[in-house]
């Protein structure tokens, strides 16, 4: 590890306008410079986790202005409330956060930026419940992804959330890669992480018909799942609603007022928050809220990536989460796949002590019967960068056709970017206050996130606990009920219970996304749920008209019309997605029909 | 009860079907909306009907003729009513699973006909990037704003493609007062009628910019603007040539692609040209008794081909009865964008059968030949051919007796 010295030198060659001091156990950097790709070097040029808490990387781009994206109106619907616990962000982690604390007795707020939970990261990402085979012991991810693996099953059986454990699957590009199988059981074992064994190609063939022609044999890992992340997100927001937890949507954490290292109120847009403690889960943007709490040790540099959605026809190219081993280098990669066995542990170490963030993506069979390609891997300055561009997606689409053969770039019915909310240190930062003594980080949350949540919850919960005791005992919330009954997907019940409840409730009989085969009935229960989905992307999200081939074309006009109906507003007030997102302009000439 | 042909689809083709199929048959019609017409319900603007009925009728008119014939048949008729899955038993018999607000239920057919129409090419499928915001419409989503929920989806907006519907919606909202810019085509000619090029853009001074294409999406709540560039003859972009447009709406006319989720679930081969079913001169698929009519078969650019198609396929679909297949597959050239049939099948009748074709270019002096077992045998001339202006013609294939091991060829030759 380089010392103080050595990481001012290694910083200067990047740029000798680098300013570097130490302070408070951070190295902090500072300057201006004109490539977005040296801000990020010179941060990961500063990582010392032996000697400092973290980097702090200030250095500015030049002609950059970030720009947090707001809520887009003021008032004053939170003024003055002091709830016992405000979480920041309604992503997976603050979500699952809310849901733990809503099994206590405390007046707990979650406020979001968007107008809905989920649409950052936790709607952006491949739905993975990873195994944790790319994780390093002593790292804070690994800690969290075992467990929260491991809670996966039961967490998605009390919440009515579909989940699959059916395993991902590294693919072997040669017979004798097998001899490799040891190394790879070698790192589970020190991972702690159970059911990694290999498959020959018979296997292979049988859990993946459709694996390519070149895969000779895989390692499977069994812990693997498959989720869908937002409407888990949703699911633990709704539980946690149910169970007394207030959710701030559209309401933007902007200022804090800090006395001697203590918060004392949260200014939002919608007016001044006064909490006993603060918990920042707050994604890309929980390096600024940590930084407003005069607590941060950390800084995001957010990582874009970008993935395909294909139709479900081609859903069964993959059963699982399929994706090259790191060393399996298939000939049209244009790269010549490391020879000989020494050459091939090299890789493979390479791989575990990886410098490059991403595992490379694969091919994803998606909770919803989907196949999911993707992502890839973009450092970007703006944290809320979801542009998607054509030469990145050509290029995911080429290495993932590597994987999934009879993939065609027609069956591609749509694309999206997601920005992680990567810590130079590339970890999580779970943890009391350092700085301030009334705030709990769950902080720097990138994969394996969505894994990892509901363990990171269990502990906040429990810091939260200890901490809110000083002001009396924290007692169980004696009506918690964990379960939550979910919207009710009609096209999969058996057609006696399909009959039954249509029978019970008509609008389940009236079909209005034909490609998802989703009823007016499952759209109003969406708009009626405890976190009422009031846009189209949030019907989208808990019940998926639009998802399918057509993207919206037949069925946007009538969910826009059945929102505004249920909600008993102009259909021009209805919003694709956050303020400002209106789909209609108002009348025509000759008015409503 | 058992009908003797069920009708998937209530707009123009499935009405026709039904209509022309009662007439023998005892028939059910299936429509998944309140309202029967299908897309005819939104299409406000007249030139429908020139053919059948001699008339400029408007597309409800038009879908009203066929509703009031429909009134006086004893078709049964499914408002509302979703098919979930059609499933063919051993007994040949169709089991055909419906759902509606009186709950789930299953009706058995002899036959069917898939009358689903088509559904349009969308933003995400010719890989338009940038961000993601309101604003993007399929010109069709947009028609149905306008026209059945009079509603103003722009003020002022870019239209990518001049495939028909979008030239309609170029017109359409300009009497509404909004703004069109003008419409981008990336082919070198446009995709639209002639007639709708004149009608909906010249007599408006909308500009139709061809080889263009929109190439970046601005705004990440409402659309702000969009780029647009020129591309070469490849279709690729020519850096350089990009241009920054402000507007509040990209509504695309992109291409129309046949709805055969169902058709695929029964293993019907389809047709890679015409991303409709394979059919023989019955309309029948490959699977005995499942019928393909109007655009579910291949995307027409006038109602009343569709109408003519579907009139046949309700007859066919009515008389059939089951016979073994004598198949000789129609093969059609490059200049071909799609011929339909693709196949005679000589256990039927082949005396009337009707050709609906397309050229893959704009051809002048063109000369359509069918040759069988090599020996010219047709031969028609067309001043010009277009691939957005389909046409169709009538062969007595009878008159040349082709066998089971015959070669049967369409050519076109300039």
């Amino acid at each position: 590890m380089a010392d103080f010295k050595t990481v001012c030198k290694n910083i200067a060659k990047i740029s000798p306008d680098i300013r570097v001091r130490e302070d408070r156990g951070l190295i902090i950097l500072e300057g201006e410079l004109d490539k977005w790709e040296d801000v990020v070097a010179a941060g990961q040029a500063a990582v010392d986790k032996k000697r400092y808490l973290g980097v702090i990387n200030n250095i500015k781009l030049k002609g950059f202005e970030p720009r947090m994206r707001m809520p887009g109106f003021y008032d004053d619907a939170y003024d003055g409330i002091a709830p016992d616990v405000l979480i920041i962000g309604g992503g997976v982690v603050g979500c699952a956060i809310a849901r733990e604390l809503s099994a206590l007795s405390l007046n707990t707020v979650l406020a979001e930026k968007s107008s809905d939970v989920a649409t950052g990261a936790s709607s952006r990402n491949d739905g993975c419940v990873h195994v944790g085979i790319d994780l390093k012991p002593g790292q804070v991810k690994l800690k969290y992804n075992g467990r929260g693996n491991e809670m996966y099953t039961a967490l998605c059986a009390d919440l009515g959330v579909p989940f699959e454990r059916k395993g991902h699957i590294l693919l072997f590009y040669r017979k004798w890669e097998r001899l490799l199988a040891p190394a790879f059981r070698a790192v589970a074992r020190a991972n702690k992480i159970k059911g990694v064994e290999y498959i020959n190609e018979k296997k292979l063939k049988e859990l993946e018909p459709y694996a390519p022609d070149w895969a000779k044999g895989a390692m499977l890992m069994k812990s693997g799942g498959i989720v869908s992340p937002y409407k888990l997100t949703v699911a633990l927001a709704e539980n946690a609603a149910v169970n007394g937890v207030g959710f701030a949507l559209d309401t933007a954490v902007t200022d804090m007022e800090v006395q001697d290292g203590k918060i004392v109120s949260v200014t939002t847009n919608r007016g001044k928050i006064y909490p006993k403690l603060v918990i920042n889960a707050a994604g890309v943007y929980s390096d600024f809220i940590a930084d407003l709490a005069g607590d941060r040790t950390f800084t995001i540099h957010p990582r874009k990536g970008i993935n395909f959605i294909f139709d479900k026809k081609v859903g069964k190219l993959s059963n699982t989460s399929l994706a090259k081993s790191p060393f399996a280098i298939v000939p049209d990669d244009g790269v010549e796949p490391p020879k000989g066995l020494i050459n091939k542990i090299k890789a493979f170490k390479d791989m575990v002590n990886s410098k490059s963030h991403t595992k490379g993506g694969g091919v994803i069979h998606t909770a919803d019967g989907n196949l999911l390609v993707g992502p890839n891997a973009i450092e970007v300055p703006d944290k809320e960068d979801y542009t998607t561009d054509i030469d990145s997606l050509n290029a995911i689409y080429r290495k993932q056709k590597q994987t999934a053969q009879r993939l065609k770039m027609s069956d591609a019915i749509t694309y999206f970017a997601g920005t992680r909310a990567a810590t130079y240190e590339e970890d999580f930062v779970v943890r009391k206050g350092i700085f301030t003594e009334n705030i709990i980080e769950a902080a720097g949350i990138q994969s394996p996130g969505l894994t990892a949540a509901p363990a990171i919850a269990q502990d906040v919960a429990l810091w939260a606990a200890e901490y809110l005791s000083r002001f009396g005992k924290v007692e169980k919330n004696p009506s918690f009920n964990p379960v939550r009954k979910p919207i009710p997907h009609l096209a999969e019940l058996d057609s006696r219970t399909r009959d039954e409840m249509i029978k019970k409730n008509p609008d389940y009989g009236v079909i209005v996304c034909r490609c998802e085969e989703i009823s007016k009935g499952e759209i109003l229960d969406a708009v009626r749920s405890p976190v009422p989905a009031t846009t189209v992307d949030a019907v989208k999200r808990r019940v998926r008209p639009g998802m399918g081939r057509c993207q919206g074309g037949f069925c946007s006009p009538l969910v826009v019309k059945i929102i505004a109906d249920e909600l008993n507003i102009s259909p021009e007030r209805v919003l694709k997605g956050d303020t400002g997102s209106n789909i209609l302009f108002g009348k025509t000439k000759g008015g409503e029909l | 009860m058992i009908y003797d042909v069920t009708v998937i689809g209530g707009g123009p083709a499935g009405l026709a079907a039904a209509v022309s199929a009662s007439e023998t048959a005892k028939v059910l019609l299936i429509e998944r909306e309140a309202k029967l017409g299908g897309i005819l319900k939104q299409c406000i603007h007249d030139g429908f009907g020139l053919i059948t009925f001699k008339e400029k009728l408007s597309g409800p008119e038009y879908s009203g003729r066929f509703i009031d014939m429909l009134r006086q048949t004893d078709v049964h008729v499914s408002l509302l009513t979703f098919v979930t899955s059609v499933e063919k038993r051993d007994d040949g018999l169709f089991r055909i699973s419906l759902v509606n607000r009186d709950g789930v239920s299953e009706v058995l057919s002899k036959t069917i006909v898939l009358a689903t129409g088509c559904r349009e090419r969308t933003a995400k499928q010719i890989f338009i990037q940038g961000t993601r915001p309101a604003g993007v419409f399929t010109a069709g989503t947009a028609q149905h704003f306008v026209n059945l929920s009079g509603q103003m989806p722009t003020r002022k907006c870019v239209i990518l493609g001049s495939g028909d519907i979008g030239l309609i919606m170029a017109r359409r909202l300009t009497l509404e007062g909004a703004e069109v810019e003008g419409v981008y085509e990336v082919k070198s000619s446009p995709s639209g009628l002639t007639r709708n090029i004149h009608q909906c853009l010249n007599d408006f001074n909308i500009p139709l910019h061809l080889s263009h294409t929109v190439t970046r999406l601005f705004g990440e709540r409402r659309l702000e603007g969009v780029e647009v560039a020129r591309v070469d003859d490849k279709m690729k972009v020519i850096k350089g040539t990009e241009r920054y447009i402000p507007c509040d709406a990209l509504i695309l006319s992109v291409g129309l692609i046949p709805e055969n989720e169902l058709a695929e679930t029964l293993g019907v081969s389809m047709d890679g040209r015409t991303k409709g079913p394979a059919v023989d001169q019955t309309f029948m698929t490959d699977v005995d008794g499942v019928f393909c009519t109007g655009n579910a078969l291949h995307v027409n650019d006038l109602v009343d081909y569709v109408t003519e198609c579907a009139v046949y396929t309700g007859k066919n679909s009515a008389n059939y009865c089951k016979t073994d297949r004598k198949n000789v597959i129609i093969k059609a050239g490059k200049e071909f964008l799609y011929l339909v049939p693709s196949r005679l099948d000589l256990s039927k009748n082949i005396a009337d059968t009707v050709v609906y074709f397309r050229a893959a270019a704009d051809m002048n002096n063109a000369t359509l030949k069918l040759k069988i077992d090599g020996r010219e045998v047709l031969t028609k001339k067309y001043p010009f051919l277009r691939p957005p202006e389909m046409e169709r013609l009538n062969i007595d294939f009878s008159a040349y007796a082709p066998g089971e091991k015959s070669e049967i060829e369409f050519s076109i030759e300039v």
